[in-house]
C-alpha cells in the first residue's frame, strides 16, 4: 500500500506536467501592443494628425490646391490656377518630427515641430489614446503695401493632437489649437485665436480611406467674412507613397491660413479640389541579419 | 508517517528540481526577414519572439508578436502591419511543433535538428517542418533557424497597385536563446 502511495505522489508532478500546454505558457507578462497608425498621413487633409514620421524618416510633400470649383468650364473648374507647397519632414526621433514648407500661396515659409507624447496601447500598458504637441512658425515673405517688418508678418501655432483608434477603420481626433497673429489682415481680429479641429479617418480597403476634417473657430474672435474650414479627401497609399486627393474650402495649407483666413463657403461653391503626395525615403542603416 | 512526510517532502523537491529542468523559455528570441524588392529591399527584426522549449517530450512552441518588427522605414512597418499581416486581426504568427531527432540536452554539444508541427501565420496553419542548428550549453540552449514563408500559403496577397512590389517568397530567421523557465 505504501508503495502504492509513493507511486502515486511521484506521478503528480508527471501529470501536472503533461497538462501544462506549452503554448497557454508561451505568453510576456511585459508585452505591450502598440496601435497600428489612425491615420494613413502626416496629416488628416489640411491640419496636422497624430503621427510623426518614423525615425530617420524623410517624407517630401508636394501638396496642391486648384482654384474655386465655381469658377465654372471656362477656368476647368478651378484647375486652371493652382498654388503649391513643398515641404520636407523629417523624423529625428521615433517620437521627434521636424519639418519646413513653403507655400506659394502668400510665399509663406512654415517650419514645425511635432512630438508624440503619447502611443495608443494596450497590454501591459493600456492607454487607451495616442496625444501629440505641435508648434509651428510661419512667415508671410509676399510684398505688401504698406512694407511690414517679418515679426509682423509672423504667426504662431499650438495645437494638441489626441486621437483614438476605435477599430480597425474607424479612428477620430480632436485638435485644440491656438494661433497667434503679430498683425492679422483684418485690424478687428485678435492677434490671439482659439479654434479646435475635428477629424476622423474611415477606412475603405487595407489601402484607401476617407477622411474628413473640420475647424471651428470659437466665436467673436475673426471678422465675420471668414470661414470655419471644412475638407473631405480620398486617401491611397501604395507602398511609400500616400496620395490624398481633397476638396477643401481653404487655399492654404498652413494653421494660419487655413484656420483663420478661410474665405470660402462650402454653400457657394468656393471648394478647391486638391492633392497631397507624400513619398518617404528612409536613411536608416540596413537591418543586420540575424 | 515520519517516512510520508519525508517522501511528500521528496517529491515536492523533485517536481521543483524538474520543472526547473525540464522546460527552457525566452521571451527575447530575436527573429528577422528578408525579402528582395526591386526599388528597395525590405528587411525587418524583431526581438520579442516568445519560445518554449519541452526537454522532456521535446516539444517546442514559438510565438512571434506581429505588432513588434522594426522595419527601417516606418511606411513599410505601417504596410505589413496594416495590409499584409493584418497584425490587429493576427496579433502572432506561431509554431507549434516536436524536434523530431532525439537530443541528450544533458550534454553539451552542437546538432542539427528539425521540428515538424504547424505554422501559423496570418491566421492560416500550414504543415511544415523546419530545420535549425540547437546547441546545448550548460544552463542555456539555442536555436537557431532559417526558412522560407511562401506569401501565399498563408493567404497574404500582394495588391497589384503597389510601387515596392515585395517578394512571393520571403527568407525567415531566427536566433534563440533558452534558459531554464523559472517557475
Amino acid at each position: 500500500m505504501r508503495g502504492f502511495i509513493a507511486a502515486c505522489l511521484l506521478s503528480i508532478p508527471l501529470l501536472a506536467f503533461a497538462q501544462d500546454d506549452l503554448m497557454e505558457m508561451a505568453k510576456d507578462s511585459n508585452e505591450v501592443r502598440v496601435a497600428n497608425t489612425s491615420f494613413k498621413g502626416i496629416r488628416i487633409i489640411n491640419g496636422h494628425s497624430v503621427e510623426i514620421v518614423g525615425k530617420n524618416n524623410l517624407d517630401f510633400i508636394i501638396s496642391h490646391r486648384f482654384d474655386r470649383v465655381n469658377r465654372g468650364f471656362e477656368n476647368f473648374y478651378g484647375l486652371d490656377a493652382a498654388t503649391n507647397r513643398l515641404a520636407l519632414e523629417y523624423g529625428l526621433t521615433n517620437r521627434l518630427m521636424i519639418g519646413i514648407g513653403r507655400s506659394s500661396f502668400e510665399k509663406n515659409y512654415d517650419f514645425f515641430a511635432k512630438a508624440k507624447l503619447l502611443k495608443q496601447t494596450i497590454g501591459a500598458n493600456n492607454i487607451p489614446v495616442s496625444l501629440s504637441a505641435f508648434a509651428g512658425y510661419s512667415l508671410r515673405t509676399l510684398k505688401s503695401v504698406p512694407a511690414l517688418s517679418g515679426k509682423e508678418r509672423s504667426s504662431y501655432t499650438g495645437q494638441l493632437l489626441l486621437a483614438r483608434k476605435f477599430s480597425e477603420t474607424l479612428s477620430l481626433q480632436l485638435s485644440p489649437t491656438i494661433i497667434y497673429r503679430e498683425r492679422p489682415d483684418n485690424f478687428t481680429d485678435s492677434k490671439t485665436v482659439f479654434a479646435t479641429g475635428i477629424g476622423g479617418r474611415l477606412k475603405v480597403t487595407k489601402r484607401t480611406s476617407i477622411n474628413g476634417e473640420y475647424f471651428y473657430v470659437f466665436p467673436k474672435q475673426i471678422d465675420m467674412g471668414y470661414n470655419n474650414n471644412l475638407s473631405f479627401s480620398y486617401d491611397i497609399e501604395t507602398g511609400g507613397h500616400v496620395f490624398q486627393l481633397l476638396f477643401t474650402n481653404s487655399y492654404g495649407m498652413v494653421e494660419r491660413q487655413f484656420i483663420t483666413e478661410t474665405t470660402g463657403t462650402w454653400g457657394d461653391g468656393d471648394v478647391h479640389f486638391g492633392f497631397n503626395i507624400s513619398r518617404t525615403f528612409s536613411f536608416n542603416k540596413k537591418i543586420k541579419r540575424e | 508517517m515520519k517516512k510520508l512526510i519525508l517522501l511528500l517532502f521528496l517529491c515536492c523537491s523533485y517536481s521543483f528540481i524538474y520543472a526547473q529542468n525540464v522546460i527552457y523559455s525566452t521571451n527575447s528570441g530575436k527573429i528577422s526577414f528578408f525579402s528582395k524588392a526591386p526599388l528597395e529591399d525590405i528587411d525587418a527584426k524583431n526581438d520579442k519572439l516568445i519560445s518554449l522549449l519541452n526537454t522532456a517530450n521535446n516539444e517546442i512552441v514559438v510565438k512571434v508578436p506581429v505588432g513588434q518588427f522594426e522595419f527601417r522605414n516606418k511606411l513599410m512597418q505601417e504596410h505589413f502591419n496594416e495590409n499584409y499581416m493584418e497584425s490587429e486581426r493576427y496579433p502572432y504568427a506561431t509554431f507549434k511543433g516536436k524536434i523530431n531527432e532525439a537530443i541528450d540536452f544533458s550534454k553539451t554539444g552542437t546538432y542539427d535538428v528539425s521540428a515538424s508541427g504547424i505554422l501559423n501565420i496570418h491566421g492560416v496553419n500550414q504543415k511544415r517542418t523546419l530545420k535549425g542548428k540547437l546547441k546545448v550549453a550548460p544552463n542555456s540552449i539555442i536555436l537557431d533557424t532559417n526558412f522560407d514563408v511562401k506569401l501565399e500559403d498563408h493567404k497574404i496577397k500582394i495588391p497589384r497597385l503597389v510601387f515596392n512590389k515585395i517578394a512571393e517568397v520571403i527568407s525567415v530567421s531566427t536566433s534563440v536563446n533558452y534558459s531554464p523557465r523559472e517557475k
